[in-house]
């Protein structure tokens, strides 16, 4: 739905500054989301300005795309339009760290990283990796990002307890608590978790803490070929030394693979636990402790502009099937493949970079989906040309439940249409 | 022993025309299931008149005792066709009144369908029909190494469907987590009567997360035929300490200094005094002699971490005034331990003709403050509570001790119980941390969230169930009319309203 053709575009600038402090603007060529330019952003310092925001927007008839730093804007579907993007940069603050009940009162647009300086004081982490770094709580949630430590800590979806959302008519609701431990009413955080800003606008969580381990270890094993990585990093998961992180790593058209795990915990429980990790890993190639900043930056996706990234998810015994249809289609549609993930999760990432072949991507993504039985294939980011053969989302599990959904929570469909699956 | 609600028992509304269409859809479920699954017999009916919450009675107008989803995706359709609302039922031990009977409606049992349809160890996965019961799971791993770690206390009877509905916790949720977080999958009949699949058997599911709202949702979005849960490997150790306390301020000091260390225990779970001396009563545990305060500390993990752990947690309970620590030394002396905490909402009976369970949460941190108001609130009614509680997460379950033949105590058991929420409530807490709101805390819904909270959550409510046929009167205190929009009536934009008119 595009602004009312009555109304001038001076006008509607003025009517959104007036509920944000002025901090509305017409926006610029960096303000694209996935290619679509917008025409103003705002940006609201607070729920109250949030709700008046999106009531104006709302009279106005606006679309509306949410952001936070922006890490993850080419994610996603491009918007079918984006009228107005709703900036959470003003939305930073630590609102309360409670230390004692490992609990964090954040808004929406506070990086993760300004939540772990605020609470590594007090020896506490929000444990969620950044795939893409600087990113916003908000961002992050609304993307389900996810890195190594998945494993043991979970996602965004086990860490938000609470959540503060402006619905696209402007109302405020909160869902969740403070607590660690609440099945009072629906839990609205998971449903807005991963929903890519089409459900609302979310302004503040609630989010759980955990203890700073003391000891870390990062230890690296590697393989020959794809299938002793698969089942070794098989292997330790299913072992009862509770790894932090098991994470296997194929780069662009190499024979073998890497698998790296992540031990946490008391110093000599570290120590005791690598010994015997180091017999599970069993590789004569080379078993190593790893400098601990090298395996934190597993983390990091490295994804250029004009790149494919493919979100694969399998049941922990499809890890290397998946590794096999990657190997497979370099040589077969000599598209090349880096492949990185948590093994331990079963939730892996498909890097593709720029080729001349744009057809070789849906032919990758095909055998991917192929092969993640019980599970998905996920196109997060792909080039214009790239997308446009691609079915990015694949088969959805629940999607007439979605649409209805969607229908109730944004019925004129303003909030960030056609980025998410379906068409959504 | 009975136990009490906190508010007064909902009224049965009966329609004049209830029988009609229940006599419809007893006839076609006879004719589809055959007599046997059907119940219309009123004695029969009655033995399902309660969930584990027995004061809220409601004779449901039929009972079908289904077999497969293919039955309840059939049950539903007509409960549509005729506008019949229905209440699914698994084993029936929710102390919330999920699954409180609907009288002119229709209860499906899930109870037959104990089906465990797959258990993958390798692929940390379990397949099960709603009617499995919870250890059932764990029995099916344990050969393998591994089990499903969700155990709320009534493990050896809950069923998989109703700790889904219910987004059960238990004693080692503090390090594990709830239900919401084993399940990834499940096949459902939808409340218009499609059978449906959400999530995946791996995690991360493309679409919205409909699961995560479905889980906890008590039955009001729909049936669950099947769920796919994560089997957790079992910890190489396992350490189980019991510590004697002066009092539940000292224990709740040693629960922070544990916490605020860094460790984090599988359980850390409280009892008091009086909950002491109920449980020594009725299975003679042998905690520590005049203690006021029990803590049951849990580690479990790889050997190496669990021993420097164990350590280091017997050290803050020595610390912080615990007169008496004990290390079970086997299985037998953990399970005796547990035993004690386990067996604690039950034998609160030898103490006290009559009790409410209650279930809130705090802070953590909150803990000193809320027992000793608890205690106020108690004593000025005149009223014992018996206090046993998750420590580490702050869930607690005050149990409110009364005579029902005493002329006012159940209406001041009854105040004491409320009161109890509401100081939950003023320590930012929430007025359940794992039996639900049911029939029995819709009440205090508004206490918790605004009107436009609980109107959002109806939104998902109106997605899924837009006739309010799926549980009706459960977790809503106010039932939301789908189609309505609030929020949208003042000053809208005469473009939008042309387009709201093609919505309405």
């Amino acid at each position: 739905m595009a602004a009312s053709p009555r109304t001038t575009d001076a006008a509607v600038l003025d009517e959104l500054a007036a509920t944000v402090d002025g901090h509305a603007q017409e926006a610029g060529p960096d303000d694209a989301v996935a290619g679509v330019p917008p025409r103003w952003v705002a940006a609201p310092a607070s729920t109250e300005q949030a709700s008046a925001l999106l009531r104006a927007a709302a009279r106005l008839g606006l679309t509306v795309v949410p952001r936070g730093r922006g890490t993850a804007l080419a994610w996603g579907a491009p918007p079918r339009s984006a009228d107005l993007v709703v900036s959470t940069e003003r939305l930073g603050r630590v609102v309360e760290h409670n230390p004692g009940d490992l609990v964090c009162v954040v808004e929406a647009g506070a990086t993760i990283d300004a939540v772990n300086e605020h609470v590594v004081t007090h020896g506490q982490q929000l444990a969620l990796d950044q795939p893409l770094p600087g990113a916003s709580l908000g961002g992050s949630v609304s993307t389900t990002r996810s890195g190594p430590r998945r494993l043991l800590y979970g996602t965004p979806r086990d860490q938000v307890l609470g959540v503060t959302m402006t619905r696209a008519d402007g109302a405020v609701a909160t869902a969740g608590s403070k607590v660690v431990k609440n099945v009072a009413g629906y839990d609205l955080a998971k449903l807005l978790t991963g929903a890519y800003g089409t459900l609302g606008l979310v302004t503040r969580m609630v989010v759980r803490l955990y203890p700073l381990p003391r000891a870390r270890m990062w230890l690296q094993a590697w393989y020959t070929d794809p299938a002793s990585a698969a089942a070794a990093a098989l292997r330790v998961a299913g072992s009862q030394l509770a790894p932090s992180a098991v994470e296997i790593r194929r780069t662009v058209s190499a024979s073998g693979a890497d698998v790296f795990v992540l031990l946490e915990g008391t110093g000599p429980g570290v120590d005791g636990r690598a010994r015997r990790l180091v017999d599970l890993l069993d590789t004569a190639t080379q078993t190593t402790d790893i400098d601990t900043e090298e395996g934190d930056r597993l983390a990091r996706l490295a994804v250029g502009e004009d790149d494919t990234l493919v979100k694969v998810t399998v049941p922990l015994t499809g890890v290397g099937a998946v590794l096999r249809a990657v190997q497979a289609a370099e040589s077969r549609y000599g598209a090349p493949c880096h492949l990185q993930g948590s093994a331990g999760a079963g939730v892996l990432h498909v890097v593709l970079p720029a080729v001349d072949r744009a057809d070789a991507v849906p032919a990758v993504v095909a055998d991917l989906r192929r092969v993640a039985v019980g599970g998905s294939a996920v196109v997060l980011q792909a080039p214009a040309r790239v997308r446009a053969l691609v079915d990015a989302w694949g088969p959805v599990n629940g999607l007439a439940l979605m649409r209805r959904v969607k229908d109730e929570f944004d019925p004129d469909h303003r909030f960030a249409p056609g980025r998410f699956v379906g068409g959504i | 022993v009975t136990t009490h609600p906190t508010g007064s028992v909902p009224a049965e509304v009966t329609r004049e025309d209830a029988g009609a269409p229940l006599e419809e859809l007893a006839r076609r479920c006879r004719a589809l299931l055959g007599d046997e699954a059907v119940i219309t017999d009123e004695a029969r009916r009655r033995t399902y008149e309660c969930d584990g919450l027995a004061a809220y009675t409601v004779v449901p107008g039929l009972v079908v005792l289904a077999s497969d989803a293919a039955t309840i995706r059939a049950v539903v359709r007509m409960c549509n066709d005729l506008d019949v609302p229905f209440v699914a039922r698994g084993s029936g031990t929710g102390l919330s009144g999920g699954a409180l009977p609907h009288a002119d409606g229709v209860l499906i049992v899930t109870s037959r369908m104990r089906d465990i349809l797959d258990v993958d160890p390798e692929a940390q996965r379990a397949v099960v029909e709603p009617g499995v019961i919870n250890l059932d799971v764990t029995a099916a791993a344990k050969p393998h190494g591994y089990y499903y770690a969700p155990d709320p206390s009534s493990q050896q009877i809950c069923s998989i469907g109703g700790n889904v509905a219910e987004n059960s916790g238990g004693a080692h949720c503090l390090k594990y987590g709830f239900t919401t977080n084993h399940v990834l999958a499940v096949q459902m009949v939808t409340p218009d009567g499609e059978l449906t699949r959400l999530g995946t058997t791996a995690p991360d599911a493309p679409g919205y997360d409909l699961l995560g709202a479905v889980v906890g949702s008590e039955g009001t979005l729909g049936i669950v035929t099947e769920a796919t849960v994560r089997l957790t490997r079992a910890p190489e150790a396992v350490v189980t300490l019991l510590a004697g306390f002066r009092s539940t301020d000292d224990a709740g000091a040693a629960t922070s200094a544990i916490i605020g260390a860094g460790l984090v225990p599988a359980a850390i779970e409280m009892m008091d005094a009086l909950a002491i001396e109920a449980a020594e009563k009725a299975v003679a545990c042998g905690y520590p002699d005049g203690a006021g305060a029990v803590l049951v500390a849990e580690l479990d993990g790889p050997a190496a971490e669990v021993e420097a752990q164990a350590g280091e947690v017997r050290r803050h309970l020595d610390d912080t005034g615990a007169f008496e620590i004990r290390q079970a030394e086997d299985d037998a002396q953990r399970a005796l331990i547990w035993k004690g905490r386990k067996s604690a909402f039950a034998a609160v009976g030898r103490i006290s003709p009559d009790y409410i369970v209650q279930d809130g949460v705090i802070p953590r941190t909150e803990l000193p403050a809320v027992l000793r108001a608890i205690e106020q609130v108690a004593h000025d009614r005149g009223i014992r509570v018996a206090n046993v509680f998750h420590a580490g997460d702050g869930n607690l379950h005050p149990l409110v001790l009364f005579d029902a033949t005493e002329e006012g105590a159940t209406e001041r058991a009854e105040e004491v119980s409320a009161q109890i929420l509401a100081l939950c409530l003023e320590h930012g807490g929430s007025i359940t941390g794992e039996h639900g709101v049911g029939a029995d805390k819709a009440q205090y819904m508004p206490q918790m969230f605004s009107d436009d909270d609980l109107d959002t959550m109806q939104l998902v409510r109106c997605a899924f169930d837009p006739h309010h046929l799926s549980n009706p009167g459960k977790v809503f205190p106010t039932p939301r009319l789908c189609g309505e929009r609030p929020g949208r009536r003042s000053g809208a934009h005469p473009l939008q309203e042309a387009g709201l008119a093609e919505i309405f």
